[in-house]
């Protein structure tokens, strides 16, 4: 068997400490994310607090454990909900072609023409800042390019002669779809779901940033970094390991996402 | 290329529809309806029955949309609910300072960056290679606004070299101005060098293993004969693409760089009238980007066939 690529291993093992911390954060953190503490303001990065505490004297360790929790939930559901979304029109318009498809492509491509960000910012302005809002805002925002991909794929597909098969043995529309259509397309599936998780970390983080993602006092890495700015001067740590950690998950999803897209995608292998 | 360029336009038209429409139910699907939200819960009912009329508001809903349509048409966006300044001057005003910005760091970046890819795809797998590449996916990992909080701790705050935050119009005093661009350009170029390089890469890997390029090497022209005048043409193209959506991108995003360093550009109006809950201000500055992005990429496509003629043909 062949060893994986270096990127492969290297982007896993981050992914995978990230996923860790997530889950051991949402059931313990060495101290109470929430709990203000006068006493303890500003303590830089030490024994007692492994990477300091901020302005209301909480531990920063925590709440960046925390605040991985809250991130991976939020963009595993926005995700989960973009693919299943985009998929059905994907295939509905891939496979029956027509008006449906015309209609339903057009209006597509009009809102793949928005900045993914942007359109969330429009539907965050309508729905509210909170975390339901947000997954609904990025789950919007970012299904026209599943369906755009999974439509692709379907085209091709619908043209092969096992689905014919399927067709001339008398098998439903649905059936046909279900069982032959589907499956094939879960290859280009979960290359864009790897870069999509990427992608809907960094807008929440950037949604959070700008004091529309998920309300303080609940930490996220982005409203972390955005309240770091006040006190950038004396407490550098503050502003530094929040970034720190999206950036790492960033390039971990970067390198998964790279490594996967080689394998999967037969075209760009050896590129 | 007449045909080309007339066909590629008409397909704009559909599009920036679509977007109009989409902006104007978005914002309808806010609970009570706009006259009230503008003249705020104190109104005297005949105030509000007159700016009922005056909007349409009376009318069945897909009147009112023609109505705001042909305003819309007109160049009249409203008037904003704060400081009811008309919208649109509002909105060119606050565009020209992100434009600028984004416009000056996305045209480094690919000056340096495609030739940077170029060269990585070349000599691929090379210590250079991995190196560029290496570089490039920790760049794009990077969020801006972290970048720029780090750029402005470092030059800033450590160094001095720098004004922290704050933005001076180039009509006041063009040095400090430029001062002050330095670090927001600095972190969007950083950020899309990461973008470009992998693009540019990828593209001329693809192209340096078709037949043609063997033939030119087997021809006996010098490597870089090959590499500029035969592989760069022909991998330019998707990466030309790229640069029409990073501009776009870049547009939507840039609220948080603006945030970091205090710029009163675009991306900062669009945030602050969503918190002013300022519905005009929000409706104009999304119509606004999406009409600059349906429009810098009809550009980019226009332009698309003096790099590669092969796509009029068609």
């Amino acid at each position: 068997m062949r060893l994986p690529a270096p990127n492969a291993i290297l982007g896993g093992a981050i992914i995978g400490i990230v996923i860790i911390c997530a889950l051991f954060g949402a059931i313990w953190t060495p101290f109470d994310p929430l709990k203000i503490n006068f006493a303890a303001r500003l303590q830089p990065p030490g024994p007692v607090y492994w990477l300091g505490t901020d302005e209301f004297g909480r531990d920063v360790l925590s709440r960046l454990m925390t605040a991985a929790a809250t991130s991976v939930w939020i963009s595993l559901l926005t995700v989960t909900a973009a693919i299943t979304a985009g998929t059905v029109v994907g295939v509905l318009t891939g496979y029956l072609r027509g008006w449906t498809d015309r209609i339903l492509m057009a209006f597509n491509d009009a809102l793949l023409a928005f900045p993914g960000i942007l359109l969330a910012l429009g539907l965050l302005a309508v729905i509210g800042a909170n975390k339901y809002g947000i997954i609904l805002a990025l789950g919007l925002a970012y299904t026209p390019s599943v369906a755009r991909v999974v439509r692709g794929a379907v085209l091709s597909l619908r043209e092969k002669e096992f689905v014919e098969a399927s067709r001339v043995m008398g098998n439903s529309e649905v059936f046909t779809m279900a069982r032959h259509i589907l499956p094939n397309c879960i290859a280009p599936l979960t290359v864009l779901a790897t870069s999509m998780f990427g992608w809907v970390l960094l807008s929440e983080s950037a949604l959070s940033f700008l004091g529309l993602g998920v309300p303080p006092p609940a930490p996220t890495w982005g409203n972390m970094l955005a309240s770091s700015r006040s006190f950038i001067a004396q407490a550098v740590w503050l502003g530094v390991f929040p970034g720190l950690c999206i950036s790492l998950t960033l390039l971990g999803i970067n390198l998964l996402g790279d490594a996967l897209r080689d394998k999967l995608d037969p075209r760009m292998r050896g590129v | 290329m007449l045909r080309f360029a007339l066909r590629r336009i008409l397909m704009a038209v559909p599009t920036l529809l679509i977007m109009a429409v989409s902006v104007f139910v978005l914002i309808r699907l806010i609970p009570g309806d706009p006259a009230s939200l503008m003249l705020g819960d104190l109104a005297d009912p005949a105030s509000l029955a007159d700016l009922q009329k005056r909007l349409g508001l009376d009318q069945s809903l897909p009147v009112q949309f023609f109505i705001w349509f042909g305003n819309v048409l007109r160049g009249d966006l409203g008037n904003s609910i704060t400081s009811s300044q008309p919208v649109l001057p509002l909105v060119l005003d606050r565009f020209w300072i992100s434009a600028r910005i984004v416009l000056i760091a996305v045209f480094i970046a690919s000056i340096i960056a495609v030739p940077a890819g170029v060269i990585a795809a070349w000599r691929q797998n090379s210590t250079l290679d991995l190196a560029l590449v290496g570089s490039a996916t920790v760049l794009l990992s990077i969020p801006t606004f972290w970048l720029g909080l780090l750029l402005l701790l470092f030059f800033g705050l450590r160094l001095e070299w720098l004004p922290v935050v704050g933005y001076v119009s180039f009509r006041e005093n063009p040095t400090a101005a430029l001062l002050y661009i330095i670090m927001p350009v600095m972190t969007l170029f950083l950020h899309e060098m990461g973008v470009l390089i992998r693009m540019a890469r990828a593209s001329t890997l693809e192209v340096l293993r078709l037949d043609y390029i063997t033939h030119a090497r087997a021809k006996g022209l010098s490597e870089s004969a090959v590499l500029w005048r035969h592989a760069f043409k022909n991998a330019f193209g998707p990466t030309w693409t790229l640069i029409g959506l990073v501009l776009g991108n870049l547009l939507g995003g840039i609220a948080v760089v603006e945030t970091v360093f205090t710029i009163p550009g675009l991306g900062r109006l669009l945030v602050d009238s969503i918190f002013a809950r300022d519905y005009p201000v929000i409706q104009g500055c999304l119509l606004f980007v999406a009409f600059v992005y349906v429009v810098v990429n009809l550009i980019v496509d226009l332009l698309y066939p003096v790099f590669d003629p092969r796509v009029t043909a068609e």
